[in-house]
């Protein structure tokens, strides 16, 4: 009870602090803080849209390959794989979870961007470069690298989550599947997905709110340049990142920009996050 | 019937007459209860599914022999012989842990979904083997539906709980239509044609139950199989369940578990006594076929000791 408070205390004072520091940014910004790519906080200049961009094009990309291979592992582990092997693999993709995201993000730059990424990146410029997104010329370390070791980041949340909620569907649901002539897949769509969507997408959206929270992985790999780029092949910024490559060298209304960020970052993750909580307990309860 | 997965297993369970295998003999006529086609409920069907009873009703659907089912080491029911006769109710009675689901379930090949389960002896399902190497599972349990003791719709619309099992069977036809001749068979129909588009799990367990029975002829199955289907239920819903299912016997072979004797008295036109036997030195327990009779016998002068006392209340 007391440490409920305590917690409740810190938050608020936190939510209090911040937005005190980051509000005559917020005033004196307006809405160019969300709509410019001008970042110059000694001049005055407080546009913050090449990181939000960032931010949300690096975990669209992470979601976007991450979440079909959770759901995989996912339906792996609880439908498919015997039941000898389901354990240790449990435990092996609850492990990946506990991995720092500074291991990631080394790991990351020095095996996985010259081995995996580069290729890969190469090959969608080469034979997807007529759509926007895979315009040359091509960086290593960009939009398209972060987002893939995110998706590998979030990869274990959302399987482990998943995995949880498809084990909670009742086997008298299965059972009624069966019973139709359903082969197992048939019975996978019809009575597992259907009764698990919205713990799925609970946990899709922890995995979400993962991803926008993500600092030291997206910075080693975004490239740390403020601009858009619709290309996901250039080097980009998010809001993470930002504020722990500048916030060393920032001093006055620098800092007071750079937690402007932090604020919205928080309000964002918050959000997804108590969105995906509901979901979550709604249907594991 | 439509089209199934599995071409070469689909063969080896086509629909075969078996009347010309086994001298089955007629059961008397005031076994039946009174026919009631001329409900005005009751949809149009297809003509080859209005089999008048007296004619079909000797065919043989299933017929077991010395079947049992052991789960890991433990025997769970051992020695059950008998046959089961097309557009008859055929009632499974016993006490509790005797395998009365533990039979009914093998019957559609719903054991193979239990680890360790594992099926002795022979089930024929119109002269065919149920166990036979080349019989697919899937296609086994599209022939023979199956409804559970309890409700258990899929959290969907009534409408889409109904067309699922059409749905995975590639129907091609006039779904609404199927949807609302399959919930008019199930006595459904008038309660909720105005919210087809509403969750199934919105509905009252009655409901439920009977939904769920109109998802398992939605396949037009063969048999329906029923493992206690009313005991979750209050007593005016399982008489609804009980009043459907004479009306479905006229279309259907139906198999029904349950532990209450006057419901399988009421309804049933046969009975299966299955009963525990108990091992004195290990105290392992498993179900035996006690005796398999005309209803209308087995409640009035039962061969056996066991089944007069079950019957008579005097243990169970």
């Amino acid at each position: 009870m007391l440490a409920g408070l305590l917690v409740l205390l810190f938050l608020a004072g936190m939510v209090f602090s911040t937005t005190r520091t980051a509000l005559p940014i917020f005033r004196e910004a307006g809405l160019s803080f969300f709509t410019s790519t001008d970042w110059q906080p000694t001049a005055g200049h407080y546009g913050a849209l090449a990181f939000i961009y960032g931010t949300v094009v690096t975990s669209a990309i992470a979601l976007v390959v991450g979440v079909p291979l959770s759901l995989g592992v996912a339906l792996f582990l609880t439908e498919i794989s015997p039941r000898r092997i389901r354990g240790p693999l449990t435990y092996l993709v609850d492990l990946l979870a506990m991995v720092p995201s500074v291991v990631y993000g080394l790991w990351g730059i020095l095996f996985l961007l010259p081995h995996f990424l580069q290729p890969v990146a190469v090959f969608l410029n080469r034979y997807l470069g007529f759509i926007p997104f895979f315009r040359g010329p091509v960086s290593g370390l960009s939009y398209f690298g972060a987002g893939i070791v995110l998706a590998v980041m979030i990869i274990p949340i959302v399987s482990s989550l998943s995995r949880e909620v498809f084990s909670a569907v009742p086997v008298e649901d299965r059972h009624a599947a069966y019973a139709l002539g359903a082969t197992r897949w048939e019975m996978i769509r019809g009575a597992v997905l259907s009764r698990g969507r919205a713990g799925v997408v609970g946990a899709v959206m922890l995995g979400m709110g993962r991803a926008f929270g993500e600092t030291i992985a997206v910075a080693l790999l975004i490239g740390s340049r403020p601009e858009v780029s619709v290309s996901f092949l250039q080097p980009g910024y998010s809001m993470a990142a930002v504020i722990a490559n500048t916030f060393q060298e920032a001093n006055g209304s620098g800092i007071a920009a750079l937690v402007a960020i932090g604020v919205v970052l928080f309000v964002i993750t918050i959000i997804v996050n108590m969105v995906a909580r509901a979901l979550v307990w709604r249907f594991v309860r | 019937m439509v089209a199934a997965g599995s071409a070469v297993a689909d063969d080896v369970l086509l629909k075969r007459p078996a009347a010309d295998l086994l001298g089955a003999r007629p059961l008397p006529p005031g076994l039946h209860p009174p026919s009631s086609l001329g409900d005005p409920r009751m949809p149009e069907v297809e003509p080859q599914e209005v089999e008048r009873p007296g004619r079909s009703e000797q065919e043989i659907v299933f017929s077991l022999a010395n079947l049992g089912v052991t789960y890991g080491k433990s025997l769970a029911l051992t020695g059950v012989t008998m046959d089961i006769y097309k557009h008859q109710i055929t009632a499974i009675i016993g006490p509790s842990g005797c395998g009365k689901s533990t039979l009914i379930r093998c019957l559609n090949r719903m054991n193979d979904l239990i680890p360790g389960a594992a099926v002795t002896g022979s089930a024929f399902y119109h002269g065919e083997d149920l166990y036979g190497p080349r019989v697919d599972p899937v296609v086994v349990r599209r022939h023979i539906g199956m409804v559970f003791q309890r409700p258990n719709p899929f959290p969907k619309s009534i409408y889409d709980n109904v067309a699922f099992g059409p749905r995975i069977n590639g129907f091609k036809g006039d779904l609404d239509e199927l949807v609302e001749r399959c919930l008019r068979q199930a006595a459904l129909w008038d309660e909720v044609k105005n919210s087809l588009r509403k969750s199934a799990l919105a509905l009252s367990g009655g409901q439920q139950q009977r939904l769920c029975i109109a998802r398992a002829i939605a396949v037009e199955p063969d048999v329906i199989l029923m493992d206690e289907p009313a005991s979750a239920l209050d007593p005016i819903s399982t008489t609804k369940i009980e009043d459907l299912m004479q009306e479905l016997k006229e279309h259907y072979s139906i198999v029904i578990v349950t532990h209450n004797m006057q419901q399988a008295a009421r309804m049933s036109d046969k009975t299966a006594f299955l009963y525990t036997e108990v091992d004195q030195g290990t105290s392992e327990r498993w179900g035996i076929l006690v005796e398999y009779d005309a209803t209308g016998v087995m409640f009035t002068k039962p061969c056996d000791k066991r089944t007069e006392d079950y019957i008579s209340g005097r243990f169970g």
